[in-house]
């Protein structure tokens, strides 16, 4: 058996698929691509395909990262060119490696995501500069999600507006399990409707290095 | 108004965030082909009129999409029709109705084809047109809007349609629909007037343009003749065949999103040969033809190879009368069982045979196992010509039962002519009797699944002079099976009998109903085979408003000689063999299967030159000499 991490990146194509969809997807090209993935014990044995974390519905994103596990013992250059060649439109392989197979579950590693925002509409630089600095000048912002109250100040690590060459906000969220930063509330936080930007997820940040 | 078509992709940014399952609407799926829209010269949309989770497994679409997209003078595209929410968003940003692959609207568009595989599509073709922006009558468009044309099996009785649509496609599609996009291509070089552009589709075989064809109506209102207007013209449209099935599609449009088949589809055979009098397919899909082993497992080969589906479904009408079916199901668990795949065969028949092939099918994933045998009596059966002993049906029961499966589904029709609350009580009576097998061999893990339908009379069938059971009385039928049909691990399910009127009204309707489908629509009718969104009363509306009886399609007892509105297009199958067939059943005698003994329904003369040029077991029917 052998374990394989998948750096790829997420276009428009894909814009609207969710996870589990995105699951079938990989299940799908791993299928396509002739590679004999391993499945689970069980009843009902599962392939055995773990994302490192959700994103979100409208997101692109340009750093995803996925491990499978294979029934065989190909080469990384071999595993790599079978998976280009079975690909869906939108998606592109960055880097593959091979992982091993004791290290620790992809999931239990991301500790924060850094998200770019792009401006689909003309916006005011000054006016946002201004409500990023109120926003972050806060001792708390307290909003609630699912009937739980929490911080969302305290998840955002950091926020930064450019408005050269192009207006562009950088922010990095805290992803842990039951505390996840999500870059639409900060954007609701300061004004900018979701249908006004496009969002890519530029970095997962894992708390020892991949 | 109307955004520009470049404008498009831009506007469902803005708007796909708020509706549910954007996914929908956006296209980029595995398999989707994009040409240059300038590099070919000839452009069709597909539209199959419902939401896109239903319309992406349609196998039509499928074979269609990739026969165009294979000339290198045409390309086609797809389009499904918005959910709600998303209609209203597109409507209040003035987005038409788009293909998902380059988000062209559908106005620019030289063909738009729909398919009509049901009649509870209707209002939905009209609201694409609306959406599209394009006239929704036929006498309305302008030379600038695309010429409309309409397939399936709904197509076999175009009539209620036929002011909505320019060209109907009567039969298979895989041959005409080059010589469609010839014709067209054609026109466009010509620059034909869009009248002149009819005229050659028209000249077409299996094509029938209802504005060259008038309906003339006797004083009781049934019809007098439906003739052409000019000379010239076929008095009857002949359905087309193809003589040889073609090769199946193999590179499936794989969605990035859950719909409600994620499989390929693999047809084995088309047509059925046992001749159930109430199958409106098992008529007009004569003559019986089948794949040969080989090219199916060849073509199940490339489609994995091109989709990577864990899942694949053998369809035909009856599976169990596919002739190499022992073979086929062998070789696909000698090439395919290693890689974990469910493989689901429809349409079996009622013995132990049809368990030993799912035994041989079945992977990991185990599901129900479903029989059809309609209806429950002896004398029932005989009506309808599906003969199934009880005692039969029990022992296949009792067999699937031990063998591994705890859960049947049964499929019952009630409503069939000459039907009595006697025929009903025995339906509710098989069923418990099942599932007191079932209880007997694994206890309390038994299910049982008990489906009753409502007989809907078809066109081009034995039963097409019968009437539809009044409202009452099939209210009085399913209350009966309701109540008896329920406990520990039974479950039923029913049709809703106001969509069954409806239903009956349009299968064998005329012309005179395209008012009523249109106000219907205008009065909020549309998704009308979602049970939810299901609107009785706008379409109730809509007969009285044109002063129409709704009885006059359904309960009224049709003279045996009456000329019909779907007199005029030919299945194949001869009105004579329908009637011969529809006194047996009024007397109760049956009619074997067809294969080695031919009971002469009109295909073999109808097509003679075909079957003389393809010899052998392509076809089920008798060689001609």
């Amino acid at each position: 058996m052998q374990r394989i991490r998948i750096i790829y990146s997420r276009g428009e194509e894909l814009l609207y698929v969710g996870n589990l969809d995105m699951h079938k997807i990989w299940e799908r090209t791993f299928r396509r691509a002739d590679l004999k993935l391993a499945y689970s014990q069980g009843f009902h044995p599962q392939p055995r395909i773990h994302q490192a974390c959700p994103l979100p519905l409208g997101f692109t994103s340009s750093n995803e990262i996925l491990d499978f596990w294979l029934d065989s013992d190909e080469s990384i250059a071999q595993i790599q060119q079978k998976i280009n060649e079975a690909i869906q439109p939108g998606m592109k392989i960055l880097q593959v490696l091979d992982i091993p197979l004791n290290a620790p579950p992809l999931q239990t590693l991301v500790k924060a995501a850094k998200y770019v925002v792009m401006f689909t509409d003309a916006i005011d630089p000054i006016d946002l500069q201004n409500k990023i600095t109120a926003f972050l000048s806060k001792n708390t912002c307290m909003r609630e999600r699912r009937g739980k109250q929490y911080d969302l100040l305290s998840l955002v690590q950091s926020l930064e507006f450019t408005e050269t060459p192009q207006p562009t906000l950088e922010m990095t969220l805290v992803t842990l399990p039951g505390a996840t930063g999500r870059p639409e509330e900060v954007l609701d936080e300061l004004s900018i409707p979701l249908t006004s930007v496009s969002i890519d997820r530029k970095q997962l940040i894992f708390s020892n290095d991949l | 108004m109307t955004i520009d078509k470049t404008a498009i992709p831009m506007a469902l940014k803005k708007i796909l965030p708020t509706v549910q399952k954007p996914g929908r609407y956006y296209g980029g799926e595995l398999n989707q082909v994009r040409k240059d829209w300038n590099a070919v010269s000839t452009r069709m949309a597909l539209v199959f009129p419902d939401i896109y989770d239903i319309g992406v497994p349609n196998l039509g679409i499928m074979i269609l999409y990739e026969l165009i997209n294979s000339r290198s003078d045409a390309l086609c595209e797809r389009a499904y029709l918005p959910w709600l929410d998303m209609e209203s968003a597109m409507r209040e940003n003035h987005i038409p109705l788009y293909s998902l692959e380059s988000k062209t609207p559908l106005s620019e568009f030289d063909i738009i084809g729909f398919t009509l595989p049901y009649e509870t599509l209707y209002t939905n073709v009209l609201n694409a047109l609306d959406l599209a922006q394009i006239p929704l009558r036929s006498q309305n468009r302008s030379a600038s809007d695309p010429i409309i044309i309409a397939g399936g099996h709904a197509a076999y009785n175009p009539e209620p349609m036929a002011p909505f649509i320019d060209a109907f496609v009567i039969g298979e599609g895989e041959e005409v629909i080059h010589e469609i996009m010839d014709a067209i291509r054609n026109a466009k070089e010509k620059g034909l007037n869009r009248e002149e552009t009819l005229h050659t589709l028209q000249m077409i075989s299996g094509l029938y343009i209802p504005a060259f064809y008038t309906p003339v109506y006797n004083l009781d209102q049934t019809i007098n003749s439906i003739h052409p207007i000019k000379d010239g013209l076929p008095k009857q449209i002949t359905k087309r065949i193809c003589a040889r099935l073609p090769d199946p599609p193999t590179r499936f449009i794989v969605p990035s999103i859950d719909v409600v088949h994620n499989r390929i589809a693999m047809e084995i055979m088309r047509g059925c040969t046992r001749g159930c009098r109430f199958c409106h397919a098992g008529m007009v899909n004569r003559p019986v033809r089948e794949r040969t082993v080989e090219s199916i497992i060849s073509s199940l080969e490339k489609s994995l190879k091109n989709t990577g589906y864990e899942e694949i479904a053998l369809l035909s009408l009856s599976s169990s009368d596919y002739t190499h079916i022992q073979e086929l199901t062998e070789r696909i668990v000698e090439r395919f069982s290693e890689r974990k795949l469910t493989i689901s065969l429809p349409s079996l028949r009622i013995e132990s045979f049809s368990i030993n092939l799912m035994e041989k099918l079945k992977g990991a994933r185990q599901g129900g196992f479903t029989l059809a045998p309609e209806a429950a009596t002896d004398r029932m059966r005989d009506i309808i010509n599906k003969p199934i002993q009880a005692e039969q049906l029990l022992s296949t029961a009792r067999e699937i039962y031990s063998r591994g499966w705890q859960s049947i589904k049964l499929y019952f029709m009630i409503g069939q002519p000459g039907e009595t609350m006697e025929d009903v009580q025995a339906i509710a009576d098989l069923s418990k009797r099942v599932m007191v097998e079932g209880r007997k061999i694994i206890g309390k893990r038994a299910n049982l699944h008990v489906g009753v339908s409502t007989f809907v009379p078809k066109p081009h069938t034995p039963f097409q002079w019968a009437c539809l059971d009044p409202l009452p009385t099939v209210l009085e039928k399913q209350n009966l099976l309701k109540d008896q049909l329920r406990g520990p691990g039974m479950k039923m399910t029913w049709s809703n009998p106001r969509e069954t009127i409806l239903e009956a009204v349009l299968s064998r309707g005329d012309r005179r109903l395209a008012d009523v489908i249109e106000s219907a629509w205008k009065n909020g009718a549309k998704f009308d085979a979602w049970q939810d969104q299901f609107n009785f009363n706008a379409w109730m509306d809509a007969f009285d408003a044109h002063g129409i009886s709704v009885d006059f399609y359904t309960s009224r007892i049709r003279n045996i000689d009456e000329i019909f509105p779907w007199d005029h297009i030919n299945p194949g199958v001869s009105r004579k063999y329908l009637q011969s067939e529809y006194q047996k059943s009024l007397k109760g005698e049956l009619t074997g299967d067809c294969r080695g003994n031919c009971h002469a329904c009109g295909i073999l003369p109808e097509f003679n030159s075909l079957r003389r040029q393809n010899p052998g077991e392509l076809w089920l029917c008798p060689e001609v000499n």
